[in-house]
């Protein structure tokens, strides 16, 4: 039995209403750091919502109410004393779809650098390097770093998301079906990308397919309508799941 | 000063502009609807409504606006129903079914540059046409130039109500057999009518309003005009001749037209609002 | 061909025709005014009449650079001041209020955009004049009608709120949620997000914005005439008399049209104002439509 090392993440009753409808209920989860967890479940059950409760990017909308803990490091996120876009700079997020920003390649990346600190000019090159380069774009693109990032293909914008996340040195990936919106092989890239990357962060995967989480979990929470109904590591739950409703969606989902 | 408060400190510094410059806007609507009601209250009586001014155009002391509340109706109102019937012919001839995509565009781009022409300069249109057919100011060039005004208000109006039925439901009325321009009849004009009431309203109080349109064209007179051909006063003219006078009592004219107009135009706000929220429920999705 | 086909037809063509008639109509007018200017094209050339400063029918002189001038003058002004309100304000109610304040603001704009150009001017009258000659031009040292400049452009850019404001908060909220979420993640403050990402992504928008505005302002003829002196010189201060275009035509209009070279003075200047608008609003509307069609995918 895996020991569980170090949590990075934990939540404690966490509930997260729009009005009267409640996506989140009651659910206690612990992520382990450095390893990659993926959040499965049915479309449309929270899994999205959960992920962007821990960089508190549901605030966006005025009509969401959070309550509970969650708990990075120990400390509560949800203190209203914090600054959010300290919690944020922990956490990258790479979404379904890529959005580059509406700027230059180098620019995206450079992006959450500039934002948060007076970095000189050379640091900052070699960073944004650096970061094309952990998420395999470097060489695609180092000729025309200056050009807007809308004229990257799909999967090349989706990587150049992931070059912006990193950059900011975050201690956590969220990554919400990353590769949803692409090809076989771009999807492959990104996730031998991932998994390069669990070893220096903690990447949470939420996926819809179980054949994705079964290639890259090492920890596994199933979230079925908002309750979590199993989490553990992830030869537990793909072979002895010790929930007959986990035994069902593992067994029943074609993917 | 640590990055992150001086972020948040820029932040909250631009906040506060941000509701200094809405307040300033809400504030400025409040002081016009303010100076009107507060001026146009008190020259507000029976006589106002009942009576056509008398004494003449600008020294006239006694009497109402009569003349102007009936000159803005006989002008408005057909103008705004000329520019309905002209307008709904072009907003379904533009509705897809019939046209090619690039001249349904250029149709709209013109109307919407129609849109933004001065109304000052319909007018002179207008008045070079009278010229040239030798008809004084008068009610029915007055009536043409509001048509001419209201019509690219209110056939956008009606287009943006078209447009946003489903496709899916006229091709349903298709397959059932009907003709073409049946179809864009019953349906189209059934799912979009509460928007193509709004626009038909919008296009009344800009039609009530606008002076410089009806300045040339329909002039301004004591009287009620008995023919078309008659010049009228109406109620943006009453208040563009009339507030200037040294003469008090002609100057509460002007308060009084401009009390009646900015009643007119919250009216059709508060009205053209509610129908475009009633269209949002109407159309099936 | 049975009836309902026939119908059909004699109603499409009319439709045609009538949009065509429509389409015409700017041609129409555009031709017009070029014809009846043609009068006193014959006797000045366009740089007399654009370039000299005197504008005085009576002696035959027909200058209208000073009252170019004033026009350009009064819109800029204008534009300066209601662009920085009308955007933040803009960015206030897309970005930063509660969907309560926004269901209040919205009918204000509403209102505020169906207001006839007649009230504005009869309120700046009542309210702005009296305000600028006792208060505001002393303040500087100047001695001041209230009939001027300033006031007109104040006017003027109340006036043109709503366009902006609206086009700007229909831009803002058409920007995908994700982009801004996106920017957040990162560690973004929601006003850095506004400045890098919103801005960035709705410039377009803001340009057409900027210029259907210069556009209205430039056009604007009741009000201005009413609050801008009517004084056909460069003003040498904020709080002197002005003329716009427009303005001059609603003014002048009974003393000019009795005599063919005046009247076609009038024409001219008519000219001047329906090619000046309609190259801004050219433009404006064709950015905008070019970026409607940019978020729909």
């Amino acid at each position: 039995m895996e020991t569980m090392s170090n949590i990075q993440i934990e939540t404690k009753k966490l509930n997260v209403c729009y009005g009267k409808h409640c996506i989140i209920r009651d659910v206690n989860i612990k992520i382990p750091a450095k390893k990659l967890t993926a959040i499965i479940g049915p479309s449309g059950c929270g899994k999205t919502t959960l992920l962007k409760s821990f960089n508190r990017l549901l605030e966006i909308r005025d009509d969401v109410r959070i309550s509970g803990e969650i708990l990075v490091d120990g400390i509560n996120i949800l203190n209203p004393k914090l600054n959010v876009p300290d919690i944020r700079k922990k956490m990258g997020l790479l979404s379904q779809k890529p959005y580059p920003l509406p700027m230059s390649i180098y620019d995206n990346v450079a992006y959450g650098l500039k934002i948060h600190n007076h970095v000189k000019p050379e640091k900052l090159e070699k960073t944004v390097k650096y970061c094309l380069k952990e998420s395999g774009l470097w060489y695609e693109v180092k000729d025309r770093l200056h050009e807007p990032a809308s004229g990257l293909s799909v999967g090349q914008q989706q990587r150049l998301c992931l070059a912006r996340a990193i950059a900011i040195q975050p201690e956590v990936l969220l990554s919400d079906e990353p590769t949803s919106a692409l090809d076989p092989i771009a999807a492959q890239q990104i996730e031998k990308l991932l998994v390069k990357l669990k070893k220096e962060y903690t990447v949470v995967l939420v996926t819809h397919t179980l054949r994705q989480a079964k290639r890259l979990a090492d920890h596994v929470i199933y979230l079925y309508f908002g309750k979590v109904i199993e989490q553990g590591p992830a030869d537990e739950i793909f072979n002895n799941p010790k929930n007959s409703k986990t035994k069902l969606y593992i067994d029943g989902d074609i993917s | 000063m640590e990055n992150i408060d001086k972020r948040n400190l820029e932040e909250k510094i631009f906040k506060i502009i941000m509701i200094v410059s809405i307040l300033i806007v809400i504030i400025s609507l409040i002081i016009i609807i303010g100076i009107v009601i507060v001026n146009g209250a008190s020259s507000l009586n029976l006589e106002m409504f009942t009576q056509t001014a008398e004494g003449g155009l600008y020294l006239g002391k006694s009497g109402g606006i009569l003349n102007a509340i009936i000159g803005s109706i006989i002008l408005a109102l057909p103008a705004t129903l000329f520019a309905f019937l002209i307008g709904i012919g072009i907003a379904l001839y533009l509705q897809r079914d019939f046209t090619h995509p690039h001249i349904s565009s250029f149709i709209r781009l013109s109307l919407d540059i129609l849109w933004g022409i001065p109304s000052i300069l319909y007018g002179i249109f207008c008045v070079i046409i009278m010229m040239y057919l030798g008809i004084g100011e008068s009610v029915l060039f007055g009536i043409i130039a509001l048509t001419l005004l209201e019509l690219p208000l209110i056939t956008r109006g009606m287009d943006e109500a078209m447009k946003v039925v489903p496709v899916g439901l006229k091709e349903g009325a298709y397959s059932l057999g009907s003709t073409k321009f049946e179809t864009a009849v019953k349906v189209v004009r059934r799912q979009a009518m509460p928007g193509i009431l709004a626009g038909v309203l919008l296009g009344l109080g800009r039609g009530i309003g606008d002076t410089a349109s009806i300045l040339f064209t329909s002039g301004f007179t004591d009287d009620i005009p008995t023919s078309i051909f008659d010049s009228t006063a109406a109620l943006p003219s009453s208040i563009y001749f009339l507030y200037n006078s040294p003469i008090e009592s002609v100057r509460q004219k002007a308060y009084a037209a401009a009390f009646i107009l900015l009643i007119i135009v919250l009216l059709i706000s508060i009205v053209s609002r509610a129908l475009s929220k009633k269209s949002v429920k109407y159309v099936i999705k | 061909m049975d009836k309902r086909k026939l119908r059909d037809l004699i109603c499409t063509k009319l439709m045609l025709i009538i949009t065509i008639s429509a389409s015409i109509l700017f041609f129409l007018i555009l031709f017009t005014l070029i014809f009846k200017s043609g009068k006193i094209l014959e006797n000045y050339s366009i740089t007399d009449l654009l370039f000299s400063s005197t504008w005085n029918p009576g002696r035959n002189e027909f200058g209208l650079f000073a009252i170019i001038i004033g026009t350009i003058l009064v819109t800029i002004l204008s534009l300066i001041i209601a662009i920085p309100i009308s955007l933040f304000s803009a960015v206030y109610i897309s970005e930063y209020s509660q969907k309560n304040i926004r269901r209040v603001i919205r009918p204000f704009l509403d209102v505020l955009a169906g207001v006839p150009s007649v009230v504005y001017g009869l309120c700046a009258f009542l309210f702005l004049v009296p305000i600028v000659r006792d208060f505001i031009a002393p303040a500087f040292g100047v001695q001041s009608t209230g009939l001027c400049l300033f006031t007109a452009s104040i006017a003027l850019a109340v006036m043109v709120f709503p366009i902006i404001i609206s086009l700007c908060v229909e831009s803002f909220t058409a920007i995908p949620l994700e982009l801004k979420e996106a920017s957040l993640s990162l560690g973004a403050t929601k006003w850095e997000t506004v400045k890098k990402v919103i801005f960035r992504a709705s410039a377009p928008s803001i340009i057409s914005a900027v210029l259907l505005g210069f556009g209205r302002a430039f056009g604007e003829t009741i009000a201005v005439s009413m609050v801008c002196g009517g004084k056909p010189d460069i003003p040498s201060s904020l709080f002197e008399p002005v003329q716009t275009l427009p303005s001059l035509m609603a003014s002048s209009y009974g003393e000019l049209m009795s005599i063919p070279t005046r009247e076609s003075a009038l024409m001219f200047v008519a000219l001047i104002l329906f090619i000046v608008v309609f190259i801004f609003n050219l433009i404006g509307f064709f950015i905008l439509k070019r970026t409607k069609r940019k978020w729909k995918t």
